[in-house]
This record gives structure tokens, sequence and C-alpha cells, in this order.
């Protein structure tokens, strides 16, 4: 099957039936063995227990970006190529993504308090995350303020091309501004900073996150395909009662 | 620093990605079924798209019916 196939919403829902038990079943594993791997690492030297906090916090940051990511390519789809799927994904995808920068944002507030003896602080990093967060609820405000689903796709496009401007400066403004936050640990040159230990786990429960992410997303296109269905259906029905 | 200090802070972190998470899954299955069962109820009364073959011999009479 090719990947234009999936441009057709049928074929995406037919294909959406059979892989999300299998994709929810991977994801049950996934953090079953993460979980466990994440409670049986050993504590850091410095933080102590607290380091727990990384398994959770560090995927959400990178799942939050993602989602936000992948919107912005949908909102290329629909700007661009007027791709059938490009805007049922924006939408779907958006309060997924806020979720998970909303977990982001308490994790690391929860990580904080211990750890710098504050629960926030408005550095470049947290301040960057936390527009995100702000630009999440704007697009999810858009989606609900228009009607027509077509025009509002286009206004989201606009918004979530915008404010993908917010992922750089999120992820370099560690580099760019002296911040509370600490710098890149896990992807920079010269190697990670964390010791293999802790480090395994991180991933593992990243790869759970993100198995959890995709399993969402696709769930709830599936969602909003059957809503325009319905949409549709109850239009006709107006239609043909006038 | 002990193995407990800061516990309250690791518990209340992993209860809160529980409460999202779990959220999140619940408004999904929600979503689906409440999607599913209102297509379903379109289609009893006779309500389907143009590519789809009625069950109703007489779909758009039936929802004038309705109306």
């Amino acid at each position: 099957m090719a990947l234009t196939d999936l441009a057709n919403p049928s074929r995406f829902l037919r294909l959406a039936n059979r892989a999300i038990p299998w994709l929810a079943g991977v994801t049950v594993i996934a953090f079953a063995f993460g979980i466990n791997q994440a409670m049986v690492a050993p504590d850091d030297y410095q933080q102590g227990a607290t380091v727990k906090i990384m398994y959770l916090h560090v995927p959400s940051a990178w799942l939050g970006m993602l989602c936000w990511g992948l919107m912005t390519l949908a909102a290329l789809g629909t700007l661009v190529w007027r791709h059938p799927l490009a805007d049922v994904t924006a939408k779907a995808a958006a309060p997924i993504g806020a979720a998970f920068t909303l977990l982001c944002l308490i994790t690391g507030s929860l990580w904080g308090r211990p750890e710098w003896g504050t629960y926030w602080v408005w550095d470049a990093r947290l301040t960057s995350e936390l527009i995100l967060f702000l630009l999440y609820l704007g697009v999810i405000a858009l989606w609900r303020t228009v009607d027509d689903p077509s025009r509002a796709a286009r206004a989201v496009a606009i918004l979530t091309l915008v404010g993908a401007i917010d992922l750089p400066i999120i992820k370099f403004s560690v580099d760019w501004w002296n911040t509370l936050h600490q710098g890149a640990s896990v992807f920079r040159i010269g190697g990670s900073t964390i010791y293999p230990t802790i480090l395994l786990p991180l991933f593992v429960m990243a790869l759970a996150f993100t198995l959890l992410f995709v399993t969402l997303v696709v769930a709830a296109m599936r969602n909003e395909i059957m809503r325009r269905r319905v949409r549709t259906l109850r239009l006709m029905q107006a239609s043909a009662a006038s | 620093m002990g193995a407990t200090a800061h516990i309250d802070f690791v518990a209340a972190a992993y209860a809160a990605a529980a409460i999202i998470i779990g959220f999140l899954i619940v408004w999904v299955t929600l979503d689906y079924r409440a999607q599913r069962r209102t297509l379903a109820d379109l289609e009893m009364r006779g309500i389907t798209r143009r590519s789809q073959p009625a069950r109703d011999a007489a779909p758009m009479q039936q929802a004038k019916e309705d109306a």
C-alpha cells in the first residue's frame, strides 16, 4: 500500500481500526518495561530519588515539541498540498500535544522545587515551554470558534506555522540565554552526560511515551473523521428536510 | 541524599502523569463511542453518505418524516 493511499479517509479508518489494538498492546508492554526500569534504576548521586521525575519530564517535553512539529507538517499539508487528512491530523493532535506539554510543566515544577528551591522561575526555557502550552490552547480555541472545519483549518494552519518559531527557541534557549534550567544533557556534541544506568530507562520511557502518543493521535484522528461524517450526514438530513 | 528524600515530589509527578494520561485515554475512548453511536443512529434512520448503500429504501424520505 502506497503512503498516498492513506489520503483516503475510509482507507485510513480501516487501517486505524486494525492498528489501534496492536498499538495499544505494544504501548502497555513498553510502559510496563519502562516503569520497571525506571523504578529499579539507581538514584542520582546528587539529586537522589528526584531523578526519577526525569523519566516523565523529558519524554513529555520531547513529545510536546514533536507534536507541534507534526502539526506544522500538517499545516503545510493543509495550505500547500490540501491533503484531506492534514487538518484532521492537526485537530486530533492539538489536545494531545497540550496534555504532554502540561505534563512537562507540572513534572518540571515538581522537580524544580527540591532541586532549585522553587516551583517556577521566568527563565527562557520554562517561559518558552509555557508559551508552547498557551499556543496549544489558542489552536484548540480556534478550532472551536470556527464552525466550518475547512475554514478553521486554514486559520489554525497559519497560527501553527507562526507558533513553530517557538520550537527552536525552546531547544536553544539554554544556549542563547543564561537559564536556571540545565543545558542539553542527552543529545549533545561529545555524547550524553547521563550515566548509562539512568540513560537506558529514559530511552525506554521515551519509546513508551512515543507509542502512547502515536496510539492516541491515530485514535483521535479516527474520531475526528467520524465526527465529520456525522456533520455531513446531519447537513444532508437538514437539507432533505427543508 | 537519602533514598526517600523528596519522595513525595516523585509520587506527585507520577500521580500527575497517571491523571493526565488516564484523562486522555478516557476522552479518546468516550469520544469514539459517542461518534460510533451517533453514526449508527443516523444509519438506522436511513441517512447515509452517497457512497454508501442505504439500509432504508427511502432514506431521505425518512429524514423528511423525522423533521
